[in-house]
């Protein structure tokens, strides 16, 4: 099974690069862009073939390692 | 004072702290492999400065999750004393040791200079030789120093007397919400700061505004 996480910074937790992204892409014209944030993508391979235990192995490997939730939200998205 | 110095994969500030604790108190620490799961009986450990694990995933993230964390976490939890310098802080707030998170700097450029610090509490085994509100200069070298936390945590370290080290004012290398540049643990045991206090104990480097950090753990262990 493979899964995707998405780790993102929490709302209220400033984001430079964010903001020198929006900056640059306004900057090259982009007069639409407001806020930008960023964050991180990581794929995974899991050898786990139930979903629900792989999504509790990730939502545990997010809380342990992959995310720091001091500052960092993480959705996961299990793709079969 | 007996200490130990823990080694990562991508530490570089670990020398000069072994030189630092050996030239206040004439002996010279265990150097502690970070794969090691045994600690030697010491009153100190320091995590020090550099990039372990070359900031993979999160600055401290990946040194947050070696062997002998687990033996760090046991020697704070008996109220033994722990400072972490630099990338030694972020391993130590990625350890949950201390709280917050030190992220990207506001500027998003690496800092690499000297910057004054206010010393706010004196009443420590790190900082008794400081006078409180005594300003020292301390090199900051570093990418991701900007200290975060919620209100609410703040608020708190604040209120208990927490915040040991803050930038002077106009002074704030990074963004570190309310200028703190060093924290301190419930227990007043386990100590974070960005800056090195470490590289400034020789006065052939000029002032040696380090050196009452390291003689102040030498007082408070004797």
């Amino acid at each position: 099974m493979k899964a995707r996480v998405f780790i993102t910074l929490k709302n209220g937790v400033l984001d430079p690069q964010g903001k020198a992204i929006g900056h640059a892409l306004n900057g090259l014209g982009f007069g639409s862009v407001g806020e930008v944030r960023q964050g991180k993508v990581i794929d995974l391979e899991l050898s786990e073939t139930d979903a629900a235990k792989a999504k509790a192995e990730l939502k545990a490997m997010c809380e342990k390692l992959l995310a720091n939730t001091v500052i960092e939200k993480y959705e996961i998205e299990l793709k079969s | 004072m007996k200490s130990a110095v823990i080694v990562f994969p991508g530490s570089n500030r670990d020398r000069d702290t072994a030189d630092a604790l050996e030239l206040v108190s004439g002996k010279r620490p265990a150097m502690v492999w970070h794969a090691d799961s045994e600690l030697p009986d010491v009153d100190l450990v320091v995590v020090p400065g550099g990039f372990s694990y070359g900031d993979y995933l999160r600055c401290g993230a990946m040194a947050s999750q070696s062997a002998i964390m687990k033996e760090i976490k046991a020697h704070a939890d008996k109220g033994g004393l722990v400072l972490g310098i630099c990338n030694g802080f972020q391993v130590l707030t990625e350890s949950h040791l201390l709280p917050g998170a030190l992220m990207r700097n506001a500027g998003l450029k690496f800092v690499s200079r000297p910057v004054t610090l206010t010393v706010e509490e004196t009443q420590l085994s790190f900082t008794r030789k400081y006078g409180k509100g005594q300003h020292v200069s301390f090199p900051a070298a570093h990418g991701e120093g900007n200290y975060y936390a919620d209100t609410e945590t703040l608020d708190r370290l604040e209120g208990e007397g927490r915040v040991v080290f803050r930038y002077a004012p106009g002074d704030n290398p990074n963004g570190s919400v309310r200028d703190i540049a060093g924290v301190m643990s419930e227990k007043h045991n386990v100590m974070g700061l960005m800056p090195h206090p470490e590289c400034v104990v020789d006065p052939l480097l000029g002032p040696p505004d380090g050196l009452p950090l390291f003689q102040s753990l030498v007082e408070a262990l004797s």
